[in-house]
């Protein structure tokens, strides 16, 4: 950190605040202590400058004071840069700070401690108890971005930018090389999914965070992706996921006392008359091979007696280990 | 401060310091200190950053003016910088997403210091708001029928009261019994779970609602012992000790999932987008009907007691087939 770095865009932020007309570089330079002296060097450092002040989101404006005039100049509209008055409520601020932990460690928890901060700086005090919360005390709800394709996709879903990665579709072996315009990025049950067009395969499609490989990177400006009316990201990642209609049947011999989980779902379950010791559970399914991975997991203690292709599916697995 | 404090965040802070003072009218040194994270002394050197900010034309002066003294700050004059900069993109979106989760969380009953808070920051953040909302960065929470445990739940933690638990343990396969002291509802990878000191553990326990099979609230009071300590979930979920016993898997492509959905300690790529991964686990009956689901999928290497154990029970299965 440098103070005389600091102390330089403070007063250059002060400065610009503080004009009506714009200032040209020249005059900047004039009332703005710590630039250099040499043209260049003063032109490289004030476009630095500039450049720090537009990331930090001081809207800095651009314009002249007559159709005449040369050079651009340069100020910051008291409006566009302050904070409009906010008032809260003691429940609103409660709320306030307990979304501000929220990220706690995750990707965009300095972006909240920031607002916050701000928020602070208009007056507003976080967190004045818990008895003001509607949240009731206990709550701690949490988001993490384990996923390190996080934060780019957030900047690019953020800036309409298009982007590349390699992805490693689910029983794939090889990583492809996807184009995509990112519409929203998505969390559902713990996990980040990005959503929007892509332009290999001219199709929407939906990407899970955690099966990109490697870093992922830019391949368009900011602006250049446009998010279609009616685009409604949670939904396509909800299809994309869900779970399909249980609309088979199987019947299932299952040891008493074992086969909880098949038990918590069945339809019925009745015992078996002719061998003692076993139950017969019916219960509904609706992704055959995801089914049979669920029977095959109680192991010796459930047996699939219908429909026949379920029976098939947990023998090959079964078959499978020994194989 | 840390090193590690850039020019421009220091300035973020600056920009801040003032409008803070301002809206409080006058305020001591400590609290502002413990509000913006820094020292006393870090304090001390932004307050004479600040006053010694200088504009040179068209005439000299300096714009702000402070004083600390008796350990009271108050800032008499401030030019344009009475308010704090408006919230940028991140920042809007950082707290706009997590109030939206918050809205979702299962059990909330009052709602609306919520929707009125969004309201509010949506209106002052503005543009940067805008920009947030159509990138529809939205969380979801599943409430799979634990909406009335969560509430029941919320109801024992004001309450102060004791729960009794029918829980679902899969790798067991066991419905358990238990009375617990209910300490926090968390929301962690979108899900939510009861953390709880456990009678018959003795220990901390987190349960997945979506696992509880019953639950009652006991007429007996909470009354975990001082040990019962919260558990650190954004360490993680599950931590493995380093008594755990080593478990080697090799994975299919079609198998790979096991490691996004297993903390694994070590992932090795193979041929053929083939993986091998290396899990510790104080309970290696779960891995065993991992193994069985997985069938060719996925094969244990490691260790041999367990590698026998998968086969013994896949036999024993199969023998189950044989008519």
């Amino acid at each position: 950190m440098s103070k005389r770095k600091t102390e330089r865009l403070l007063g250059l932020v002060v400065c610009l605040l503080s004009t009506r007309r714009y200032l040209t570089a020249e005059q900047i330079r004039d009332a703005v202590p710590g630039y250099p002296e040499q043209d260049d060097l003063f032109k490289r450092m004030f476009e630095r400058d500039k450049e720090d002040l537009r990331e930090l989101g001081v809207p800095l404006e651009t314009g002249v004071n007559h159709p005449f005039d040369d050079d651009p100049g340069y100020r910051i509209r008291q409006q566009a840069y302050e904070l409009p008055e906010l008032r809260l409520e003691a429940d609103e601020a409660a709320v306030l700070g307990l979304a501000a932990r929220v990220w706690r460690r995750a990707e965009l928890a300095g972006a909240a401690a920031g607002a916050l901060l701000k928020l602070r700086a208009a007056g507003i005090d976080a967190d004045p108890g818990d008895e003001h919360s509607p949240v009731p005390r206990g709550i701690e709800p949490r988001l993490g971005t384990p996923e390190p394709a996080f934060g780019p996709l957030w900047e690019a879903v953020r800036d309409r930018r298009p982007v590349t990665f390699s992805y490693r579709a689910a029983g794939r072996s090889d990583p492809q090389r996807r184009e995509l315009e990112p519409w929203g990025v998505v969390n559902r049950h713990g996990r980040w999914y990005v959503a929007g067009w892509d332009r290999g395969r001219s199709a929407t499609r939906v990407f899970r965070l955690g099966r990109i490989a490697g870093p992922v990177k830019f391949c368009g400006p900011p602006g250049r992706v446009a998010v279609p009316d009616g685009a409604d990201v949670r939904e396509l990642v909800r299809d994309w996921d869900s779970a399909p209609a249980q609309e088979h049947t199987a019947l299932l011999r299952v040891r008493t006392g074992a086969g909880v989980g098949l038990r918590r779902h069945a339809v019925s379950v009745q015992a078996d008359d002719t061998d003692e010791g076993w139950d017969l559970v019916t219960t509904r399914f609706g992704d055959l091979g995801w089914f049979a991975d669920y029977a095959a997991w109680f192991g010796p203690d459930a047996v699939v007696l219908d429909p026949p292709d379920l029976r098939e599916a947990v023998i090959r697995r079964l078959k499978g280990v020994l194989a | 401060m840390s090193a590690l404090v850039t020019s421009t965040e220091r300035l973020q802070r600056l920009l801040a310091l003032v409008p803070y003072v301002i809206s409080r009218k006058s305020v001591g040194l400590a609290e502002t200190a413990a509000a913006f994270g820094v020292s006393e002394r870090e304090l001390v050197d932004d307050l004479n950053l600040l006053w010694c900010v200088e504009l040179r034309a068209p005439d000299p002066y300096c714009p702000i003016d402070l004083s600390y003294e008796g350990g009271e700050i108050v800032v008499s004059q401030a030019e344009s910088m009475g308010r704090p900069l408006r919230l940028a993109v991140d920042e809007a979106s950082a707290l706009l997403v997590a109030l939206r989760m918050l809205a979702e969380v299962p059990g909330l009953e009052d709602r609306s210091a919520l929707s009125r808070l969004i309201a509010k920051l949506e209106a002052a953040a503005g543009e940067a708001a805008s920009a947030s909302a159509q990138v529809a960065v939205q969380v979801d929470i599943p409430e799979e029928g634990t909406e009335g445990y969560a509430a029941q739940i919320r109801a024992a933690l004001s309450a102060g009261r004791r729960l009794h638990l029918r829980y679902y343990v899969p790798g067991r396969d066991e419905a358990t019994e238990r009375d617990v002291d209910p300490m926090r509802l968390h929301i962690v990878e979108g899900r939510p779970y009861l953390e709880a000191w456990c009678l018959r553990a003795e220990g901390m326990r987190l349960f997945r609602l979506d696992r509880v099979l019953s639950l009652d609230v006991l007429d007996v009071p909470s009354a975990p012992p001082a040990e019962a300590q919260p558990v650190d979930v954004e360490a993680g979920l599950f931590r493995p000790s380093p008594d755990d016993v080593p478990v080697v898997l090799e994975l299919s492509a079609a198998g790979r999932w096991v490691a996004e959905y297993y903390p694994c300690e070590s992932e090795t790529d193979l041929e053929d987008g083939r993986l091998r991964v290396v899990l510790r686990t104080p309970d290696t009956g779960w891995v065993r009907r991992l193994a069985l689901r997985l069938g060719e999928d996925g094969r244990v290497i490691s260790p041999p007691s367990l590698v026998a154990g998968i086969r013994e029970a896949a036999a024993a299965a199969l023998a189950n087939y044989v008519v």
